[in-house]
């Protein structure tokens, strides 16, 4: 949505030390299926808010997808899902 | 004798306004307070009792304190302006879509090249198994028996 500028500028204000990447033709979100139709300003096309937890094989080990824009998975939530997968038998250290 | 002028309709609105505007300026910080406006509308509510109150004893005792005519109108956009921002926060924010055909748990993650924030590309089947620098650069891939993965998180944006 955004273009990459202007998540650069968040990611320099806040100090944000994970990529901020721009699907700003909204190419993954339609693969994905995450499109939220006119969602956004003026009735553009933007993602619905999801998120994945991938594995190092490139495998989908957690899916959460809020019924509430407002409602979002919370740091300490991902966390305890994180806690409890065990990555192809080896846990983190 | 001088009628008063029910100072209860502009402090009730007052509230209201406060409600609403405190939900995206402060409430919207703390998971708790923004998942369910528990101090919005509570102090919301208190706004439109004292609005009620002030409509109320208007009419009750015109010759006591005014506001028939202001306080109805007051009363009206108290009322209104409460509607909206249940509306916003029940109705909106749920009309998402239901996303069948979104990447379910146990599938492959379908593989994409995106920029980041300063325009280089990020390929996700190349990033999983990589470590994130702490300035937001990649790093070089980590020992085949160590593991990494990655948090794939979907924004609306506007930031």
């Amino acid at each position: 949505m955004d273009a990459p500028a202007d998540s650069e500028k968040l990611r320099a204000s806040q100090g944000y030390t994970f990529p901020i990447l721009s699907d700003a033709q909204d190419e993954v979100i339609r693969r994905w299926d995450l499109v939220h139709p006119h969602g956004g300003i003026g009735g553009a096309d933007i993602a619905r808010p999801a998120e994945f937890l991938i594995d190092s094989s490139g495998k989908i080990r957690w899916v959460n997808l809020t019924e509430d824009f407002i409602v979002r998975a919370r740091p300490e939530q991902v966390l305890q899902v994180f806690d409890g997968m065990n990555f192809e038998g080896r846990s983190g250290p | 004798m001088k009628r008063k002028w029910n100072a209860s309709v502009g402090l009730g609105l007052a509230l209201v306004l406060a409600g609403i505007v405190s939900y995206p300026l402060f409430f919207i910080r703390y998971p708790t307070l923004r998942d369910f406006p528990w101090v919005n509308l509570p102090v919301m509510a208190l706004g439109l009792v004292l609005v009620g109150v002030g409509i109320a004893r208007a009419f009750r005792r015109p010759d006591l304190y005014r506001g028939k005519i202001f306080g109805s109108i007051l009363g009206a956009l108290a009322l209104a302006l409460a509607g909206f921002f249940c509306y916003e926060i029940f109705v909106m924010a749920r009309q998402l879509p239901v996303s069948h055909r979104a990447p379910q748990v146990g599938q492959r993650a379908p593989d994409f090249t995106l920029p980041d924030s300063r325009n280089s590309p990020v390929n996700l089947s190349g990033v999983v198994n990589s470590p994130f620098a702490p300035d937001g650069a990649i790093g070089p891939a980590i020992g085949a028996n160590q593991t990494a993965g990655v948090l794939l998180i979907f924004y609306r944006g506007y930031w």
